[in-house]
């Protein structure tokens, strides 16, 4: 509902002194395409893009779009789930494929949403620099005809001249950091440009946090490495379980460093109704970067930082310690098996392969696997479980099945360390507990049947930890255009940027008539407050007489439009 | 060292003595907030709609008088009066009286509800604190913890308002009702005993990152809460100034209410007051994954959930700045921006399995 008293002409005067108090970009009223061919058609869509109505909807779309891969599994999060939700849903599959729901935040079409938003930024954010650059070096609008008409207004009389008041007016405001300047019979003022200043920066550090974050893409490299205790890693290629990177990145760019894991310990809750939530892991590793040797503890939220390279502790396990002999007594493998941990009390499960040296007892040779549960707080015999009770090492069974055969490790196939292919081998009969598996205590001693040798599970226990060793350039720039962000955000909101007019003529009695108004960029209750403090400061000098009758002021323009225009 | 620190099962207890001890307090604050919308609907208030036909008549703008007092010949000043005037295009209609409607009875149960909203308030901050000091950590490890300290923010924001003598009276009532709700699940479903945390939350990250989520979820609220009622106070307005007739109870309660142009500025300057510090909350979370998980980001659904949210509000704030877009439309958009935070808060926990889902339900 707009006043209906207000003639256009007013409409315009407010509008004019309103004018640039903001660089955002005027709206497109008609909607139609131009007659210019393809030129205009071309600057046609490019000031669609970088209007506001067309950003508003960018930024929906983008958080549209942002909303598929947090429901669907993602590649690049787990591809172990993706594969879980392929084989679960076999009609989704093939639509989700096509529509990149697997791989959202790469996609075409998120690609296409955040990239034209930050064209449209750009061609939005540079002619707002120019703009606003523009109004630094010109000075604030004069003041529009009816000040009555501003959000903030007020007036008196006074003794003192025209001259003498804005000549005070224009001190005072000054005194104020704002830059005035008298114009005709008024003196126009502003103030708040940073707000202005702080939302281009801001909008400019959006820019630089995705050029950071495009850059730590394409140079980035992570990798990770599982690690028995007493073992070490160099940052070489080949000694990562796993290894991904940017496309720009070159396997050269690897910090040279090494580290060995001396011990992780782990300690989780004794009692009480989280028993079994962990409570510390510490990894103590001694490093080198070629120098002399360092040690470190790397825990959960502390990474090692070596150089450019951060190793992060991932995960931890237990690697029983067993001793493989064969039918004539000799010990064909001998180490730490790290067992994949299934459950948060660290049930875990894994396979020891023995693949050669080893001789059944007619000399064959042959390989030998074994299928192992790995439990390290046994629930006891006659519970009827297999499970773990707890994370610790407090009463560990090792439950064992045999294989020998063929492990089929040249197959070709790709194959998990944890799991046995026994397509083409044969279970060994045991005569303790299932007759297939026997559950052991550490020291004990599995004989394999018909003198087909043994398998020790040794007393010691070792742990093991992964890590995740990640290279990414561009951090810095990103945490700089992240501060640049908050801190340009904050001045753009709650710097508010406003103007102050201070008009002084003499009124028909001879008697100066001052007014002032205020107008700020969305109305502020501040306004009206700094509009009265600054009409406080202003009566020293402009000290107010007597209130004349009503009769002598007409209320509606206390400024006769004559003199005002003069 | 904290991790060695154990639980200590009295000051659990008492915290959720304290917790329950504040319930009762809230539901006395809720009655009182009742009792003050029926007696302060005794009062005849008008005035909007008397407003609006004064402006649809063309009534002019109001008039400027010069006001100097002189006080005991001695000539001192006060401030001129500073008049002041909505933009043209708004309408101009005056505040609500409030709850109570300027009744005196009204306003009596008004400032007891108040009263023992303050005291509900300091009970249910002690529960938090006691809660904090049994498990020798920030109370923030699980979603117990984290909708009893939401609530204590929400209350503890609106009664700085109040204290800063903002006209805030009106949300009291929708305020009290939320957090009753919201402690009655955090009770019974969200129940969490007292416990330490898994290594991964053990970070002084925590205090930052996790304290300005709360907070800022907390004032979210009621800016969502300002901008609802302005939904409902907008079309009350607009069928009044169309010639509609609203029902009596809509009229009783709406009248009360600030005009819409003041709720939208009140939840206009909560909601652009707190998306810098939303802004920040996200960079640190960033900063701490960076830490903890060796990717700053990851796109994992509480990222992506924190993400949508903050994208609502930067699309409300633009929509402000939009022509076509004010008003409504940027209201909807607010409270859909909300509502992504309430998701990320409650449905990501619950629903979607994250790499932070380990705050335990
Ligand atoms: C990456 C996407 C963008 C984000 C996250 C974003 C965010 C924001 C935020 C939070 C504000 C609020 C500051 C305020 O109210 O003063 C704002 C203001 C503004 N934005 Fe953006 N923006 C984006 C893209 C754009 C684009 C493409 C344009 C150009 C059409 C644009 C033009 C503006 C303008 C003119 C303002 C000032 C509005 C005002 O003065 O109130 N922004 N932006």
């Amino acid at each position: 509902m707009s006043k209906t008293d207000t003639t256009e002409t007013e409409r315009t005067g407010d509008e004019a002194a309103g004018a640039q108090l903001s660089t955002a970009p005027q709206e497109e009223t008609a909607l139609g395409g131009p007659t210019l061919g393809v030129v205009g058609w071309v600057r046609w869509f490019w000031r669609q893009l970088t209007s506001m109505r067309v950003a508003l909807i960018l930024l929906f779309m983008l958080s549209l779009g942002a909303v598929p891969g947090s429901l669907v599994p993602q590649t690049s999060a787990d591809e172990l789930k993706v594969a879980a939700f392929k084989a679960a849903h076999p009609t989704l599959t093939p639509l989700y494929e096509k529509l990149q729901f697997f791989d959202v935040y790469s996609s075409v079409w998120f690609s296409a949403i955040y990239i034209l938003l930050f064209v449209s930024l750009i061609g939005c954010i540079v002619p707002r620099t120019w703009q606003f650059v523009g109004q630094l070096r010109s000075r604030p609008p004069g003041a529009p005809r009816r000040l009555t008409r501003l959000p903030a207004y007020t007036t008196w009389r006074t003794e003192a001249e025209p001259e003498q008041v804005r000549e005070a007016a224009l001190a005072v405001l000054k005194e104020r950091r704002f830059r005035a300047h008298t114009a005709g019979d008024a003196v126009a003022a502003e103030k708040g440009y940073l707000r202005e200043a702080g939302n281009l920066a801001f909008h400019v550090a959006l820019i630089v946090m995705l050029v950071a974050f495009a850059w730590g893409q394409l140079f980035k490299s992570e990798g990770g490495k599982l690690i028995v205790e007493g073992d070490g890693f160099s940052n070489t290629l080949t000694q990562y379980d796993d290894f991904k990177s940017g496309s720009q990145f070159g396997t050269d760019e690897l910090q040279p460093f090494s580290f060995t894991l001396n011990s992780f310990n782990g300690t989780y809750e004794k009692g009480g109704p989280q028993r079994g939530t962990p409570r510390t892991f510490e990894a103590d590793v001694t490093y080198s970067e070629g120098g002399a040797d360092k040690k470190a503890v790397i825990r959960v939220n502390e990474p090692l930082k070596v150089g450019d390279s951060k190793v992060y502790l991932i995960a931890h396990g237990y690697a029983p310690v067993v001793t493989v002999k064969d039918g004539r007594g000799k010990t064909v493998f001998h180490g730490a098996v790290p067992m994949l941990p299934i459950d948060n009390n660290i049930t875990s499960t894994g396979a020891i392969k023995v693949m050669d040296g080893y001789r059944d007892k007619n000399g064959k040779k042959e390989q030998l696997g074994f299928t192992a549960l790995f439990v390290p707080t046994f629930a006891g015999a006659g519970s009827g479980t297999m499970f773990s009770q707890f994370p610790a090492l407090d009463f560990p069974v090792m439950a064992l099945t045999g294989y020998h055969g063929d492990l089929r490790v040249n197959s070709g196939l790709p194959q998990n360390v944890y799991q046995l292919n026994t397509t083409k081998m044969k279970q060994f009969k045991i005569d303790k507990g299932t007759g297939v598996a026997q559950r052991m205590l550490p020291g004990e001693t599995m004989t394999l049947p018909d003198g087909a040798g043994s398998i020790t599970f040794e007393k010691e226990i070792k742990e093991w930890a992964s890590f995740q060793i990640s290279q990414q350039p561009g951090n810095g720039l990103a945490l700089a255009g992240a501060i640049a962000a908050i801190a340009g955000l904050t001045g753009s909101l709650f710097i508010q940027r406003r103007r102050i007019w201070v008009r002084a003529v003499r009124g028909a009695d001879g008697v100066t008539v001052v007014e002032m108004a205020g107008l700020g960029r969305s109305e502020s209750a501040k306004l009206p407050e700094e509009l009265g403090d600054l009409a406080v400061a202003l009566t020293a000098q402009a000290p107010p007489t007597a209130v004349p009758e009503p009769a002598d002021e007409p209320a509606e323009d206390p400024a006769p439009s004559g003199e005002a225009d003069k | 060292m904290i991790l060695a620190a154990t639980t200590n099962e009295s000051l659990a207890r008492m915290s959720d003595l304290l917790i329950y001890s504040s319930m009762a307090v809230y539901t006395l604050a809720f009655f009182a907030h009742i009792a003050e919308w029926v007696f302060g609907s005794r009062s005849k208030v008008g005035r909007t709609a008397a407003a609006l036909t004064q402006q649809a008549a063309g009534a002019a703008a109001p008039a400027v008088t010069v006001q100097v007092t002189k006080a005991g010949g001695t000539a001192v000043l006060d401030k001129p009066q500073v008049v002041t005037r909505s933009a043209a295009g708004t309408r101009d209609v005056p505040d609500g009286p409030g709850a109570a409607g300027g009744t005196v009875k009204g306003d009596l149960y008004g400032r007891i509800a108040v009263s023992l909203t303050v005291l509900a308030f300091l009970v249910e901050a002690s529960g938090v604190v006691a809660r904090a000091l049994s498990v020798q950590r920030a109370p923030w490890g699980n979603m117990y913890e984290f909708s009893t300290t939401f609530s204590t923010v929400a209350v503890g924001a609106y009664l700085g308002f109040l204290l800063a003598k903002k006209n805030v009276r009106w949300m009291g009532l929708p305020l009290v009702t939320t957090v009753l709700l919201d402690l009655g699940m955090a009770t019974t479903w969200l129940k969490t005993p007292s416990d330490q945390l898994v290594p991964a939350l053990d970070s002084y990250w925590l205090w930052i990152h996790v304290s300005t989520a709360i907070f800022c979820g907390a004032v979210f609220y009621i800016g969502a809460v300002g901008t609802l009622l302005y939904l409902f106070r907008d079309s009350y307005e607009n069928k009044l100034a169309t010639g509609g007739n609203p029902g009596a109870f809509a009229r009783s309660v709406m009248e009360r209410l600030p005009s819409a142009a003041s709720l939208d500025k009140f939840s206009y300057r909560v909601n652009a007051a707190v998306f810098p510090l939303w802004t920040f909350t996200i960079i640190a979370g960033a900063i701490w994954a960076g830490d903890a998980w060796g990717r700053y980001w990851g796109w994992d659904a509480k990222e992506v959930w924190s993400f949508i949210t903050w994208v609502g509000y930067a699309a409300y704030l633009h929509a402000r700045a939009t022509a076509g877009w004010k008003g409504r439309k940027a209201a909807y958009i607010a409270l859909i921006a909300f509502a992504c935070f309430l998701f990320n808060y409650y449905g990501v926990n619950i629903f979607v399995s994250s790499k932070h889902s380990y705050a335990g339900v």
